[in-house]
């Protein structure tokens, strides 16, 4: 097996540097097939491993590569650790990737970088690989880090975009905002452990037990920073900020990178240090409450928003808080759930929307759509299918893994699990109505598109629809398929650790009878009827009475300005980070380095021996009789001193 | 031969860029390649440093060592150790990338700017090699001379300030060195280093030589607040200068702090590593700020050097906190991450100003709002500027996520305020960076001039490329430099936690 997770790796990379070398060079068609290939490649072989470990229960992989340095006793190596979460995530990173290749061959069919977009987008799979087979914190961060730099490049994709280029400077700082906490959390582990090994490090955790730091458990501080990192990757308040300018990159990116995989990293990585967390029922509080304001805040606003892919953005980062919430209640399989059957129905919506967006000359303003269902079938009847499964709707895979995550809430025993709870159903709500305010107005009712696009609206090339329907079977299906195996027959318990005092999952399992059942238990469900609600009030103003939304923005003016304004996160950040910084730099700069030391300190030093030059200048005239008198004069003081003064002068007077 | 390859390392450069200069600035085209083949020549030979180095051993290999001022007792003693051997190398390195850099864009008097790098090149790898105190003080001196010739002569419009205050700042805190180096001779009657590290010094007296050592080598790195020196050397200094003082000199600094002050004063190594952890944070935090108003492009440049330079005198010093003697690798991480860290930004800060070089041989500006959209004009440029860019922002793959890394790590079990104050880099680091990645390659092209651009030509493409491969093969695989550092270390380790009181 081992050659397969090296192939795995390295076949995206391959495709990448080949890609990203020789691109112009071989051609387009060339480049994509490589790509594609190398994609496929790691796809086929990650369904293998998970047969192998998942289905198979096969052993655990856990072995080093090479050894990127040896200090004393410490080892801090390259190596795969593969389990049944990493096996898991290979199948969704790998099957979402190759979509996104496929669908980036007529995406960006016009584009004069195409070779290089394929080239990035090979590079962050194989990121992403060597994050998610990571056996140690040291390659985690390096893959942590990487997938950043993908993020970046790709997010500035188009440079020529003010836009564009704003935002991907935001968001590899703010991740590193994260990366700050992660890499001192790190650093604490170490400390404890005396190692970065995943294995070692877990069976030393006893050696935190009564040691404190900072007035709190040092496990607990420890999770906290871990848990700052996860708040960046994965978008979490007050550090969500830079996931909607990440919009500006191209869709297919939107869809791997921002929806499907990099901001689960996050997630995973919380479920990956399981051992860690379950210790410290402070860090999992704060896990679960940060969930849930992202989950209810960021869903809010969701509803105000007209660009297509920013309502998507919004509803990622509230899906997010929902799988956060779920980390917090100690319920890291469903979390793990919901991000794989998110990964499906989200790249879905990216790439629909991305056929919207490509159908209509890239107008994003789902204003200036409407009735596009006629138009673009295929993509009609797939978006339907990735909004059905966002919302919950009952048999499709996101009514599954959204409605465990309500679930494990209500069986919390953590403080304030109660609050979360009301947030996390109201989220669903939420929920559906961005959802299918989204839905009506790009699909139903009136066509607000210009006559000129209007002429030329047709669905999207097969390489855009397939990949489609590859992702709407998934997303309709895979939560019916998965769940019982998931969450209550031990497929992740390998990776796993959940203490008996944490109850959501005993919970959960007593009350679960067969996804069938839970399919007509659901309208019995305060969330179903949430979901309805939902569905009904966007369906009236977005379709029955669309006049009566500007009655309510206009009505409810101070809460549309506060959603508008995305609750002045950003603008703080410019006041406060941007232009403070900036301001304290300039001070450092002009009054501390340039005048204090350098111009005061060091050229005043300097300045300073010119000036006593000046002064004893003069002194120095050159004529022998000056110096001669000097010496006399000054001999005649000290032999009088001598004869006179002192302690034991020869005269007395 | 076998046995006289540091001094074939140290005269064959200098000796080489006296026969450049005989050949004279008329024979351009033969000095250039005359200096080039030189170069590599001592780069090769430099490399028998690594392949017969035995890395089992803290002893000094390669040794040589004649009588010189017998009435002093003043050897030429020579010898490396697994502190001395890659900077050597990183030497002989960086000296075959500035000569090519330099080979057109030099027209004033080209085969003295060559000459003035080969005998540069010779002094400092007899500062790395000297174990004599006197021989060792006379290279460090006499090194400063073809800086400020380069500096003076090939610089920008103020160049003659800042060759003068280049020179006078750091002669000045030498000259404290000197006087501490006989005071110990006069004590044990031996200038020879190894000998000092074994000489018995009292509180006071390690205090003022650990102070007088301060002064000459905290100049040098530079750490705050003996900086202001650098930042107007950088920006006056020709490409190549900038270069060689990032890249080369500033780790005279590092190295001093490893050959001398740990060892001979590890007493007051200890006392004072508070003070010196203070400044070095000071370094990282404030100058990283500093560094993020520039807008001069090489002056944000140098001051990110110290910046990252700040890196290394806080993984010295954090040593003393950081040693637990059941498990000493918090030590070794700091001390380790420090050398790494030289090394690492001994490439990175090359390959940043050999970046704006490349934009200032074309458009003649250092300013940032010059530039904007640099990526339309320059495709493969960028490439190599923004991998640059990340590996200044310590981004992990590239040797600058390696050294920063070991030291937050070693920090953290210091003391965990000072790798959080460290930690700061990762974001200001990145800001300063990025941000001017943003205004000079990113972007549309404001300014016509851009437009006239044409990207990388074979030879820039080679230093580059080069330097790319450093790079990452450091970031992917420390543990060659790890392996070859780690005894000699282990041996400091002990020196400086061994009181001699």
């Amino acid at each position: 097996m081992e050659n397969f997770y090296l192939t795995i790796a390295l076949s995206p990379l391959l495709g990448a540097i080949i890609a990203g070398f020789f691109g112009r060079t071989l051609g387009r068609t060339a480049t994509h097939t490589i790509t594609v290939l190398g994609v496929l490649v790691s796809t086929v072989l990650a369904l293998m491993v998970f047969n192998y470990h998942v289905l198979e229960q096969g052993a655990i992989f856990n072995q080093n590569l090479y050894t990127w340095m040896q200090i004393g006793e410490l080892n801090i190596s390259v190596g795969f650790l593969v389990d049944n979460l990493t096996a898991v995530m290979l199948v969704v990173v790998s099957f979402v990737s190759l979509m996104v290749h496929i669908y980036t061959i007529g995406y960006m069919h016009d584009d004069k970088d195409y070779t290089k977009f394929f080239s990035y987008i090979s590079l962050f799979t194989f990121s992403m690989f060597m994050l998610v087979m990571s056996n140690n914190f040291m390659q985690l961060f390096f893959g942590w880090e990487a997938v950043g730099l993908v993020s970046y490049l790709l997010i500035g994709f188009w440079h020529h975009k003010e836009s564009a280029i704003e935002a991907n400077l935001k968001a590899f700082l703010v991740n590193r905002v994260g990366d700050f906490g992660f890499l001192l959390g790190i650093g604490l582990v170490l400390a404890f452990s005396g190692s970065l090994d995943y294995a070692e490090v877990f069976s030393s955790l006893d050696n935190t037990l009564n040691q404190q730091l900072w007035g709190m458990d040092l496990i607990t501080v420890i999770c906290l920073l871990l848990f700052v990192g996860a708040m960046g990757k994965s978008a979490q308040v007050p550090l969500h900020v830079w996931l909607p300018g990440s919009m500006e990159g191209p869709t297919p990116i939107s869809a791997l990178i921002h929806a499907a995989t990099m901001v689960t990293a996050g997630i995973f990585m919380v479920s990956r240090m399981s051992p860690m967390f379950e210790m410290s029922d402070v860090a999992l509080t704060v896990v679960m409450i940060v969930g849930a304001i992202t989950a209810l805040f960021m869903g809010l606003l969701g509803i105000v928003q007209n660009d297509i892919k920013k309502v998507v953005a919004y509803s990622t980062l509230s899906q997010l808080g929902y799988m956060t919430v779920a980390l917090g209640v100690s319920a890291y399989s469903v979390a793990i759930f919901h991000l794989m059957t998110h990964a499906f129905f989200k790249a879905l919506l990216f790439l629909g929307a991305g056929s919207v967006i490509v159908a209509m000359h890239h107008q994003q303003d789902i204003r200036k759509m409407g009735g596009l269902r006629k138009k673009m079938p295929i993509t009609y009847w797939t978006g339907l299918v990735g909004t059905l499964a966002l919302i919950g709707f009952p048999g499709f895979s996101g009514f599954y893994s959204k409605d465990m995550i309500i679930e494990a809430v209500h069986f919390s025993n953590l403080p304030y699990a109660d609050w979360v709870y009301y947030a996390v159903v109201a989220g669903v709500f939420i929920t559906a109505f961005y959802s299918l305010r989204l839905f009506f107005l790009v699909f139903h009712g009136q066509s607000r598109v210009d006559p000129h696009t209007e002429s030329h609206l047709h669905e999207s090339p097969l390489s855009i629809t397939i990949p489609l329907i590859m992702l709407a079977i998934p997303s309709a299906i895979i939560g019916y398929f998965t769940i019982e195996p998931m969450l209550f027959m031990g497929w992740l318990d390998n990776a796993i650790t959940v203490t008996s005092s944490h109850l959501p999952m005993a919970g959960l399992r007593n009350e679960f009878h067969g996804a069938t059942a839970m399919i007509f238990h659901a309208v019995q469900t305060v969330p179903f009827w949430m979901m309805i609600g939902g569905i009904a009030t966007a369906w009236i103003f977005s379709i029955y009475r669309t006049q009566w939304a500007d009655w309510v923005q206009k009505k409810f003016s101070i809460i549309d300005y506060v959603l508008q304004s995305l609750y002045g996160f950003d603008r703080f950040n410019e006041i406060v980070f941007v232009k403070g910084i900036k301001k304290l730099g300039n001070f450092l700069w002009k009054i501390s380095d340039s005048a204090l030391i350098d111009s005061i300190i060091v050229n005043g030093s300097a300045k300073f021996v010119g000036f006593i030059a000046s002064i004893v200048r003069p002194i120095q005239t050159g004529y022998v009789y000056h110096y001669a008198f000097f010496m006399i004069f000054s001999l005649l003081i000290i032999l009088t001193w001598t004869l006179f003064m002192g302690n034991n002068p020869l005269l007395v007077i | 031969m076998e046995n006289s390859i540091l001094s074939l390392l140290i005269w064959l450069p200098i000796f080489g860029g006296g026969l450049v200069i005989l050949l004279g600035n008329e024979r351009a085209v033969t000095a250039r390649w005359v200096s080039l083949a030189i170069s590599i020549l001592v780069f090769v030979m430099s490399l028998s440093l690594w392949t017969g180095f035995d890395s089992s051993t803290h002893l000094m290999q390669f040794a040589e060592k004649s009588s010189w001022i017998t009435y002093f007792n003043i050897y030429y003693h020579l010898g490396v150790d697994g502190i001395s051997m890659p900077l050597i190398i990183l030497t002989t390195f960086s000296t075959i990338l500035v000569i090519a850099a330099g080979w057109e864009v030099i027209q004033k008097r080209p085969a003295h700017y060559m000459a003035a790098f080969l005998m540069m090149e010779g002094l400092i790898i007899g500062v790395f090699s000297s174990l004599d105190a006197i021989l060792f003080y006379a290279f460090w001196e006499a090194s400063l001379i073809p800086m400020l010739l380069i500096v003076g002569i090939w610089g920008g419009d103020n160049r003659v300030y800042a060759a003068i205050k280049f020179f006078l700042y750091t002669f000045l805190g030498s000259v404290f060195m000197l006087v501490s180096l006989i005071y110990m001779y006069n004590k044990s009657g031996s200038f020879s280093i190894l000998d000092m590290h074994d000489l018995s010094l009292t509180v006071a007296e390690q205090a003022w030589i650990f102070w007088a050592f301060f002064m000459a080598f905290a100049v040098k790195v530079p750490m705050f607040p003996v900086h202001t020196w650098l930042p107007d050397a950088h920006v006056q200094a020709p490409t190549g200068g900038s270069v060689i003082l990032a890249a080369i000199m500033l780790k005279m600094g590092g190295y001093g702090f490893f050959r001398f002050s740990l060892p001979i004063t590890p007493d007051a190594s200890l006392q004072f590593s508070g003070v010196m952890i203070t400044l070095s944070l000071i370094a990282i935090v404030y100058i990283g700020f500093v560094a993020l108003v520039q807008r001069d492009m090489k002056k944000l440049i140098a001051y990110s050097s110290i910046s990252h330079m700040g890196f290394v005198t806080l993984g010295v010093f954090a040593l003393f906190l950081a040693y637990n003697p059941n498990s000493p690798e918090g030590a070794f991480l700091g001390l380790e991450g420090a050398m790494v860290q030289m090394i690492s930004h001994g490439f990175i800060s090359a390959a940043m100003f050999l970046v704006v070089g490349v934009l200032y041989d074309r458009l003649h500006s250092r300013e940032i709002s010059t530039y904007g959209g640099v990526i339309n004009t320059m495709p493969k440029f960028t490439g190599f500027a923004v991998l640059f860019a990340m590996a200044n922002a310590g981004l992990p793959g590239t040797s600058g996520f390696v050294g920063e890394f070991m030291v937050i790590l070693g920090a953290v079990q210091a003391n965990i305020w000072y790798a959080v104050l460290a930690a700061t880099t990762l974001i200001v680091g990145a800001a300063y960076t990025l941000w001017m990645v943003k205004r000079v390659f990113w972007g549309k092209i404001t300014n016509p001039a851009v437009q006239t651009l044409n990207d990388i030509n074979s030879r820039e493409f080679s230093i580059l490329a080069i330097l790319t491969l450093a790079v990452l093969i450091m970031g992917l695989y420390p543990q060659p430099v790890i392996e070859v550092i780690h005894v000699s270390i282990d041996h400091l380790l002990h020196q400086a936690l061994a009181s001699k009181l």
